[in-house]
C-alpha cells in the first residue's frame, strides 16, 4: 500500500449517517495553478489586486447568465434532505462536505451582496462578506465536490451543487486562483489536443503497438487508424485509453467491435481527447473551445459519424452539450445519434446479431457494474430514459456469464461517485479521494461477500484510474477494476481468429492466412 | 360609521404587504424567466417529451417525489404541513368571495382540520431542525424564525377556530372592504389582529426569503428540462455571440 499520512476509513457493515466533525478536511487543498497554466485559458496569472470587487462582479455576471445558478441560490430551504447524500461527507464527516453546506459557502456571499435580507440583516440570514478566509474555504471545499449530481437527485427542487461548484471555480479562476491540475491539462489540450500532451507521432507509435499486440494475440489484423480521411467513424476517446490500465483494454475492445462490424474508423491527432475539463472549471468559453476541436477534426477528416469511448464526464459534455457547443452537425450522417456512445454501437450490433461471443472466456471473473456518476445522472444512451443504465449492463451480460448488481441505493440514479471525478483526480488530493471512495467500497465489499464478485466494470476513464489507485487502500487489488469493452474484447470471436484453445499457446504461429475477411 | 385607528392601521399594513408581495414575487419570476439556461442540465433519467416534464413536475409539486426518495421523516412533516396549508388557504377563500362558491363551502370542515396537519408538520420540522446535528448545523436564525412564525399563525388560527371563536362576519366585510377600497372596521380582538399581522409579515418576507422555493421549483432546469440535447441545439443569446468569433 502507498505510504499515507491519513487513515483509510473503515468499511462499516451497516452504513449509518456519521456524526459531524467540524473542519476535519479544511486542510485539503489542491495545488494552485501557476501563471503559465492560467494565462492560456484567458485567466489572470495570480490573485489580482482588486480580487474582492472582481469576484463580486463575476458572481453577478454568472447569475445573469445561468438561470439554474440564480434559482438554486434563492430556493434552498435548508431542509437537510441532501445532507447525508454526498460521498465526501460520508467519507470525511466534515459538515462543509454536506451539499447544502458547500452551497452555503457561496450562498452566504450571494446573500450579503445581492439580496435585501443579506444586505440589511446579515446575521439573521447567515450572510457574510467575501473575505480572504471565505475565499480559502471556497478553494478548499469547492475542490471537494466531484460534480456528481447525487445531491440534485434528492433535492426537492433539484438544486445541483455541481452548478454552484462550477460557478465558484469560475469566479476563482477569474481572480487568478486556479487549480493546477485542471488548468494545466486544459492548456495542454488547447496546445496539443489531449490531456496528456501526447503529440501525433507518439500517438501513432502507440496505436501501431496495439495493432501488433492484437495481431499477435488473435492472428487477426485489427487496425487502429490515426487521421484517416474518409473514415466513417471518428472515435473520440479519453487519452488514458491510449496507454493506462485497464483503459487500453477497452480501446482494444472498441477496435475489435469496429473491425468485426466492418465499420471504418479513425482517431484524430487534433481531437485526441474525449474529456472536457472546461466543464470542471465551469468555463463555457473553454468548454466550447475544447469541443470545437472535435468539430474541426470531423470536418477535416470528412467522417460521417462521431463515436465516444468510455469516459463519464466526457459523455456528459458529448451527449448533453456537444450539439449546443459545437453543432449543428448537419454534415454528419443523420441516421445515427450524434454523438454516439461506444456502448450504444456495441449494443446495437449485439441486437442485430453482428457480433459473436464466447462468454466463457470471461469465466475467471464475477462482475459487478459501477454506474459512473455523469453517465448516470447527466446523460443518456439509446432512445429511452434510463438507457444509460440498461445498455452497459446488457453489453456486460452479453459477454459474461457472472454478473451481480450492487445494492439498489448505490447504483443507477443513486450511484456513488468513484471519489475522483470533477477535476479531483490528482495526487495532491489523495486523502480526499480515498475517503470519498468509501460508500462505493462498502457496496462493493457487500457483493464480494454475498456473491463472490471478483471484478467491477466501469465506463469512465476517471473511475478506472481512481479505483486502480484507491482499491489497495481498501484491501482490493488494482486489477479488480476493468473496462466494459475489455470484457467485450475478451469474449468476442473475430472472424478468422485462431482457435480459442490455442490462444495462450506460445508455440503456435499466428495463422495470418485466415484473416482475409478483415 | 366611525373607522377605528386600528382598522386603518391594519388596512394600511395589508395594502403594503400585498404590494410588496406582488411586486417582489413578480420581479423574481420575471428574473427567473428572463435569465437564460444555456445548457441542458436535467437530472437524468429525465423525460424525453414536454408532456413527460409536466408529469415529472406534477409529481414534485403534489407529492414531493424527490424528497420522498431522500428522507421519509422530512417528507412526512413537510408534506403534512404543505397539504394542510393548501386546505387552509382554500378554506380562507370564503373571506374574499361573496357569494361563497359551492366547493369552498364543502371543504370548510376539512380546512379546519388542515390546521392540525400544519401544526404537526411544522412542529416536526422544527424539532428536526433542532435535534438532528446536520440540520442544526445548516440552520440560520431565520430558518428557525420562519417556522416559529408559521407555527404562531397556525396556533392563533386554531385558537380562534376551535376555542375562542372570531367575528367572522366582520372579518369578511373588512377584507371585502379592502378589495373594494372601502375600509371597514375590524374587531379589536388581539388574537385575530396578531393572526392577521403575522400573515401580512409573511407576505412581506415571502419574495425576499427562502420562500422563493415555491416559484423556484417551476424554474429549476434540473427538473423542468426535456432530455433532447442530441436532437435540438439549445444556444443561449449570450452564447450565440461566442459563435460569431
Amino acid at each position: 500500500m502507498a505510504d499515507k499520512k491519513f487513515e483509510t476509513p473503515e468499511l462499516r457493515e451497516y452504513p449509518i449517517i456519521p456524526k459531524l466533525q467540524k473542519d476535519v478536511m479544511a486542510h485539503s487543498q489542491p495545488f494552485i495553478a501557476k501563471d503559465s497554466h492560467n494565462e492560456p485559458l484567458g485567466f489572470p496569472g495570480e490573485l489580482v489586486e482588486d480580487w474582492h470587487d472582481v469576484a463580486i462582479k463575476k458572481m453577478g455576471d454568472l447569475q445573469s447568465k445561468y438561470r439554474g445558478l440564480q434559482v438554486y441560490l434563492d430556493s434552498c430551504v435548508k431542509c437537510g434532505a441532501c445532507t447525508d447524500k454526498c460521498h465526501y461527507y460520508v467519507g470525511t464527516t466534515d459538515p462543509k462536505n454536506m451539499p447544502v453546506a458547500r452551497q452555503d459557502l457561496y450562498r452566504k456571499v450571494y446573500r450579503r451582496y445581492f439580496t435585501f435580507a443579506g444586505k440589511y440583516f446579515p446575521k439573521l440570514v447567515g450572510a457574510t462578506d467575501l473575505t480572504k478566509d471565505v475565499l480559502d474555504d471556497w478553494y478548499s471545499y469547492f475542490h471537494q465536490c466531484s460534480q456528481c449530481r447525487r445531491c440534485s437527485v434528492y433535492c426537492p427542487y433539484g438544486i445541483d451543487t455541481a452548478e454552484i461548484s462550477m460557478a465558484a471555480r469560475e469566479v476563482m479562476d477569474t481572480i487568478g486562483v486556479g487549480q493546477k491540475y485542471c488548468n494545466e491539462i486544459i492548456s495542454k489540450v488547447h496546445k496539443i489536443g489531449n490531456n496528456l500532451g501526447l503529440p501525433g507521432p507518439a500517438l501513432l507509435d502507440t496505436l501501431e503497438g496495439l495493432e501488433e499486440d492484437v495481431e499477435e494475440e488473435t492472428g487477426v489484423e485489427v487496425k487502429f487508424p490515426l487521421d484517416v480521411k474518409g473514415a466513417d467513424v471518428l472515435l473520440i476517446t479519453p487519452s488514458a485509453d491510449f496507454f493506462a490500465e485497464p483503459h487500453v483494454d477497452g480501446l482494444i475492445g472498441y477496435a475489435k467491435v469496429f473491425h468485426e462490424a466492418g465499420i471504418s474508423w479513425t482517431v484524430s491527432s487534433h481531437a485526441s481527447e474525449a474529456a472536457n475539463f472546461g466543464m470542471f472549471i465551469g468555463s463555457y468559453e473553454n468548454m466550447r473551445k475544447l469541443a470545437m476541436r472535435i468539430r474541426e477534426a470531423a470536418l477535416e477528416l470528412g467522417v460521417k459519424r462521431i463515436v465516444f469511448g468510455e469516459c463519464g464526464h466526457a459523455w456528459r459534455v458529448a451527449y448533453s452539450f456537444l450539439n449546443t457547443l459545437a453543432g449543428p452537425w448537419d454534415f454528419l450522417d443523420q441516421n445515427y445519434p450524434i454523438p454516439q456512445h461506444i456502448c450504444e454501437v456495441t449494443y446495437g450490433l449485439i441486437q442485430d446479431n453482428k457480433l459473436k461471443f464466447n462468454k466463457s472466456l470471461n469465466d475467471d471473473m464475477v462482475l459487478t457494474y459501477h454506474d459512473s456518476c455523469n453517465v448516470a445522472r447527466a446523460s443518456r444512451m439509446g432512445d429511452k430514459a434510463g438507457g444509460q443504465f440498461l445498455i452497459p449492463r446488457e453489453v456486460i451480460k452479453a459477454t459474461c456469464n457472472n454478473f451481480h448488481d450492487m445494492s439498489k441505493d448505490t447504483i443507477k440514479e443513486g450511484t456513488f461517485c468513484c471519489g475522483g471525478g470533477g477535476g479531483l483526480l490528482t495526487d495532491d488530493l489523495m486523502e480526499l479521494r480515498v475517503k470519498g471512495a468509501l460508500p462505493r467500497m462498502e457496496a462493493l465489499r457487500k457483493v464480494v461477500e454475498d456473491h463472490g464478485v471478483t471484478h467491477m466494470a466501469a465506463i469512465c476513464a476517471i473511475c478506472k484510474s481512481q479505483f486502480a489507485k484507491v482499491f489497495p487502500y481498501y484491501d482490493f487489488s488494482m486489477d479488480q477494476i476493468v473496462s466494459v469493452h475489455q470484457l467485450v474484447s475478451n469474449a468476442i470471436i473475430l472472424t478468422g481468429q485462431r482457435d480459442e484453445n490455442d490462444q495462450n499457446d506460445d508455440e503456435n504461429h499466428p495463422q495470418q492466412d485466415i484473416d482475409e475477411a478483415a | 360609521m366611525q373607522i377605528s385607528i386600528l382598522s386603518f392601521t391594519v388596512a394600511a399594513i395589508f395594502y403594503l404587504a400585498f404590494f410588496v408581495f406582488a411586486y417582489g414575487l413578480i420581479s423574481k419570476i420575471l428574473q427567473y424567466k428572463n435569465t437564460p439556461a444555456p445548457l441542458k442540465i436535467p437530472t437524468m433519467p429525465a423525460p424525453t417529451t414536454q408532456a413527460g416534464v409536466v408529469f415529472r413536475m406534477s409529481k414534485e409539486v403534489v407529492f414531493f417525489e424527490s424528497l420522498f426518495k431522500s428522507s421519509k421523516v422530512t417528507w412526512l412533516f413537510g408534506w403534512l404541513f404543505h397539504f394542510g396549508l393548501f386546505l387552509d388557504m382554500l378554506r380562507h377563500l370564503r373571506y374574499f368571495i361573496d357569494p361563497i362558491w359551492f366547493w369552498v363551502l364543502i371543504i370548510q370542515p376539512f380546512g379546519k382540520y388542515g390546521s392540525i396537519l400544519m401544526f404537526i408538520g411544522l412542529a416536526g420540522l422544527l424539532t428536526r431542525r433542532i435535534i438532528v446535528d446536520r440540520v442544526r448545523y445548516i440552520s440560520s436564525p431565520s430558518d428557525h424564525l420562519m417556522l416559529v412564525l408559521l407555527l404562531s399563525i397556525t396556533t392563533t388560527g386554531m385558537a380562534m377556530s376551535f376555542y375562542l371563536g372570531a367575528d367572522v362576519i366582520s372579518v369578511k366585510s373588512f377584507f371585502i372592504g379592502l378589495m373594494t377600497f372601502n375600509i371597514q372596521n375590524i374587531p379589536s380582538d388581539p388574537v385575530l389582529v396578531s393572526h392577521l399581522l403575522m400573515v401580512a409579515s409573511l407576505m412581506i418576507i415571502f419574495p425576499y426569503s427562502k420562500l422563493l422555493h415555491a416559484p423556484g421549483l417551476f424554474f429549476s432546469p434540473s427538473r423542468n428540462q426535456v432530455d433532447n440535447a442530441r436532437e435540438k441545439r439549445h444556444v443561449a443569446k449570450w452564447a450565440e455571440d461566442l459563435e460569431k468569433n
